[in-house]
């Protein structure tokens, strides 16, 4: 041994009595990793709140410190695998920029000046103006805006309660229009986990979806395995995504123009008499009134459109029709782009229609669940008036309640004024596109109350704002999944909450009884909730708490296994031309429109996910900001070096209503066409309490001033910006 | 005794940088370091291009120069399987090790010792694999014995076309990518 050891070492070199001190803790640390025997590790399984894909996990507890989380090997979604957020995810309970407190506004809106309050003052400053509210204009004034599954109990409260108005951005800004376009052609939507069959896709399609960058987990461990099996992958994305480099096929698709390759996909393959002929004779309606509808939109009429070379869009359909059925055209998640969006994706059902990839192996399976119960709970108010989201159904085909509708009920105070958000764990100033809106509307309430584990944007401007515990401290509501085989899950806590926090239930019951509704909330606390509810199913609630997961029976999930051929359209039908569609004044068959072209010398701004961050809920997690603590604007290569630009160099982006964003660095890259710009979603932040991301990167979100609203649905089309690059001094 | 070695497959694998966020919580590696990282390789121009997506690390040669310029001997090549290890408390932080690594694998700990990727020999003690290969998602990472003709990695490379880093520098990394 050599006798000049460290500790000596940093004595000689005069090193600081801090760094010496804090050795003994770490090889300590790394004396005991991984040793999952030794006394003082406690695995506890549980699931993943990084995201809303809820994977089963196990966390791992070392002498009563939260150590690390691993994948939970029962778990049909993470099959024993988290994604980087998830492994990530003990980062958000160390998040020193963690709420701690009820905090109640101190000034106006906006400024982020706050006192801490118990919770029992909070809670009775909200019910009293809840109840304000109620007296004034009625409990349908109250709204709220939520995301995952945490938002259940204060759901139940406020329905309880009398509000009927209840959004997530996952509609309208998300995957609203895909679901419409799906269920105009097949009756049903394409849900969430996504019923895709990708692990068994012999090809698969991929347009604008990210898959790799986007890390829903299942998609994504998926995609790799379906690679690995050597499918075909045909990529269509003006980004040469990570997906684009384990195609066969990529399409660097000019902006906005998918529409129209879609139409000359299916123009080819109608034409060549490729489709899937029995399915489509067997199960389609109004089929020769499509077929009559393509015959204009030839791949050369495409071309000029698309930038797509009329022989690669015939090969590429010809490729497709190759595997049928077992060809699956992903229908995306994130589709709110032109505001044509509900169309497009009925051009991607349609374009699965032919391919008879619905029900089929490889293609789409019906998802299955666990029968449970719900709760029995006392029935809810009866509402005297009607949702103020849609009024009129001005959007025929919308499904589900319309953030953005409630926002303009809110503005424009009609159909009823709007005087109360509650929003649970929803970024709004990130979520929904022109921030002034979302701005103007906050001055007309009386009450916004922001519920979230870090002080986001919105909860700047809320009245009052509530720290709730992070997932690895609370249980939820039992997760009952619609996804391969049937199961359920169980979140509960793993370590307690480092401060004032509480979980969304007590929140949620502790408001209905200051509400006068305790008789809403008959169980003591969540695990009798829970065990009632596993108790009604014949299930253990000890065997759910040991394993973090009970799994049903398998059950058919594609046609050739039994699944019923039923199709809830009104011609029970997969509806190739759509009469309600054409009763309601659209295109029965989807038609192009040309996209909007932004002003000479501008950039479309287009924008996307990273594998190591969730929307931007997870910038100050001190593990993932170390993966990615800020945001690039790439920009191709040819052009950058126009503008004498590097990567590296930051540079400011200025969009077509002169919002100057944050600095943002520029990546040169040869993966991007030189007509748009690309950043990652949910950087840039302007909450000061969000210390550690505060103004690292820009915000897509802010620049997003202008949106164009699908007329089928409501979905805000977000990818209409136009941006400069203004090169900093 | 066995020979460990990594083989990658970079077409399955995605760059998601699971392996790297799990190094961090497996082996407590300080904010602002990582043990391991990922590298996005692209060739061509635009439209025209390729990528290679690999998951980089210390490549435990066979060969390694930062044991042989280690002045303390605080950088070893372990009994065990052959992999390359830094003795903390013999570690002086004179970085040598990291001036002469061509793959640039190492860096100096806050507390002053040089720390780099382990192959994670406290669980391969215990009997498993590196924390990344156990977490990737996309089962893109194989570890095992070289060594063995039987093991998965022996197969894998005598099955798939392959390649290591920077060859030339005569280090025999020990690390390969399945392309
Ligand atoms: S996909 Fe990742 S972040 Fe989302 S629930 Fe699963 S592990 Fe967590």
């Amino acid at each position: 041994m050599n006798p000049l050891s460290r500790r000596k070492f940093l004595k000689i070199s005069g090193a600081t009595i801090a760094v010496a001190a804090t050795i003994g803790t770490v090889t300590k640390a790394i004396e005991n990793a991984g040793d999952t025997k030794s006394k003082g590790i406690q695995k506890i399984p549980t699931f993943c709140d990084i995201c809303f894909w809820k994977c089963g996990a196990i966390a791992y507890v070392r002498d009563g410190k939260l150590w690390k989380i691993e994948g939970n090997p029962l778990d049909p979604l993470s099959r024993g695998r988290l994604c980087p957020r998830g492994t990530g995810g003990i980062g958000a309970y160390y998040d020193p920029d963690r709420l701690r407190a009820p905090l109640i506004r101190m000034q106006e809106r906006g400024k982020e000046m706050w006192k801490e309050v118990t919770w029992d003052e909070a809670l009775s400053y909200i019910a009293d103006k809840m109840q304000k509210i109620k007296s004034q204009y009625g409990p349908e004034s109250m709204s709220m805006f939520s995301h995952g599954i945490g938002g259940n109990f204060l759901r139940h409260t406020l329905k309880a309660y009398g509000t009927i108005n209840f959004a997530a951005p996952s509609f309208a800004q998300c995957r609203g229009p895909r679901d419409v376009g799906f269920k105009l052609t097949f009756g049903e939507d394409v849900s969430s986990p996504e019923r895709t069959d990708i692990k068994n896709a012999q090809c698969l399609v991929l347009i604008g979806s990210h898959l790799g960058e986007n890390m829903h987990n299942t998609q994504a461990q998926e995609f790799a395995e379906t690679v690995g099996n050597g499918a075909s992958i045909i990529v269509v994305d003006p980004r040469y995504s990570v997906a684009a480099s384990k195609a066969k096929y990529y399409l660097p698709i000019k902006p906005g123009t998918d529409l129209a390759f879609l139409l000359a996909w299916m123009n080819v393959i109608v034409s060549e008499n490729l489709y899937d002929k029995e399915y489509v004779e067997k199960y389609g309606f109004g089929f020769e009134q499509f077929k009559a509808e393509l015959s204009a939109y030839t791949p050369e009429w495409a071309y000029p459109e698309t930038g797509i070379e009329p022989k690669l869009i015939r090969a590429t359909a010809r490729e497709m029709a190759r595997y049928k059925p077992a060809t699956l055209i992903h229908p995306g998640r994130h589709v709110t782009w032109y505001g044509d969006d509900a169309q497009r994706s009925r051009a991607i059902a349609l374009l699965n229609a032919l391919m008879g990839s619905w029900g089929r192996k490889g293609g789409f399976y019906y998802p299955v669940s666990m029968d449970m119960p719900g709760y029995p709970y006392p029935a809810y108010p009866t509402p005297t008036k009607d949702k103020v989201d849609n009024p009129n159904k001005k959007y025929p085909f919308a499904h589900e309640a319309i953030t953005t509708g409630i926002r303009e009920a809110t503005i424009t105070g009609k159909p009823y004024p709007v005087k109360g958000w509650m929003v649970y764990a929803t970024n709004l100033f990130h979520a929904l596109p022109n921030e002034n809106e979302t701005i103007n509307a906050i001055q007309n309430l009386d009450l916004l109350v922001v519920v979230d584990v870090i002080p986001s944007e919105i909860a700047g401007w809320a009245d009052v704002v509530l720290p709730e515990s992070v997932y690895l401290e609370r249980h939820d509501d039992i997760n009952v999944e619609w996804f391969r085989e049937p199961f359920v899950a169980l979140r509960q806590p793993v370590v307690k909450s480092p401060h004032d926090q509480k979980p969304n239930w007590w929140i949620a019951k502790k408001l209905a009884e200051k509400l006068g509704l305790g008789n809403y909330y008959p169980w003591k606390d969540i695990e009798e909730y829970i065990n009632h509810r596993m108790t009604a199913a014949g299930l253990s609630f000890d065997e759910l708490k040991k394993n973090g997961i009970i799994l049903g029976d398998k059950q058919p999930i594609y046609f050739d296994e039994g699944v019923p051929i039923e199709f809830f359209t009104p011609s029970g039908k997969i509806e190739f031309y759509s009469l309600q569609l054409q009763q309601a004044g659209f295109d029965p068959v989807p038609k192009y429109k040309r996209p909007t072209i932004g002003p000479p010398g501008s950039f479309r701004l287009l924008y996307g996910r990273s594998p190591v961050h969730s929307f931007s809920r997870t910038q100050t997690n001190r593990i993932l900001s170390d993966m990615m603590s800020e945001n690039e604007v790439w920009i191709n290569a040819n052009v950058a070096e126009r503008y004498d630009l590097k990567s590296g160099d930051y540079v400011r982006l200025k969009n077509q209503d002169g919002v100057v964003s944050n600095k943002i660095k520029v990546k040169a890259t040869e993966r991007i066409r030189p007509d748009c710009v690309y950043m990652v979603h949910g950087f840039g932040h302007t909450a000061k309490g969000l210390k550690h991301a505060f103004l690292k990167g820009a915000s897509d979100a802010q620049l997003l001033t202008r949106y164009e609203t699908d007329p089928l649905m409501g979905g805000t089309g977000m990818n209409m910006n136009f941006v400069t690059i203004e090169v900093e001094a | 005794m066995a020979r460990f070695g990594m083989v990658i497959d970079t077409k399955k694998c995605v760059g998601c940088m699971d392996c790297v966020v799990v190094c961090k919580t497996e082996n407590n590696v300080p904010e602002g370091f990582n043990r391991d990282w990922i590298v996005q390789d692209v060739r061509g121009k635009n439209p025209h291009l390729q990528m290679e997506i690999r998951s980089e690390r210390c490549n435990h040669c066979d060969n390694p120069p930062c044991v042989y310029c280690c002045p303390t001997g605080a950088s070893h090549v372990h009994d065990l399987g052959g992999v390359v290890i830094v003795t903390h408390d013999m570690c002086i932080g004179c970085k040598a090790c990291i001036a002469a690594c061509p793959y640039d694998a190492r860096f100096i700990h806050p507390e002053g010792y040089a720390d780099k990727c382990t192959f994670c020999i406290h669980r391969v003690e215990k009997g498993m694999g590196p924390a990344c290969v156990s977490v990737c998602p996309t089962h893109c990472m194989f570890w095992g014995a070289l060594d063995d003709p039987n093991s998965e990695v022996s197969k894998l490379l005598d099955s798939r076309k392959h390649h290591a880093l920077i060859p030339e520098a005569g280090t025999k990394p020990q690390i390969f990518y399945l392309v």
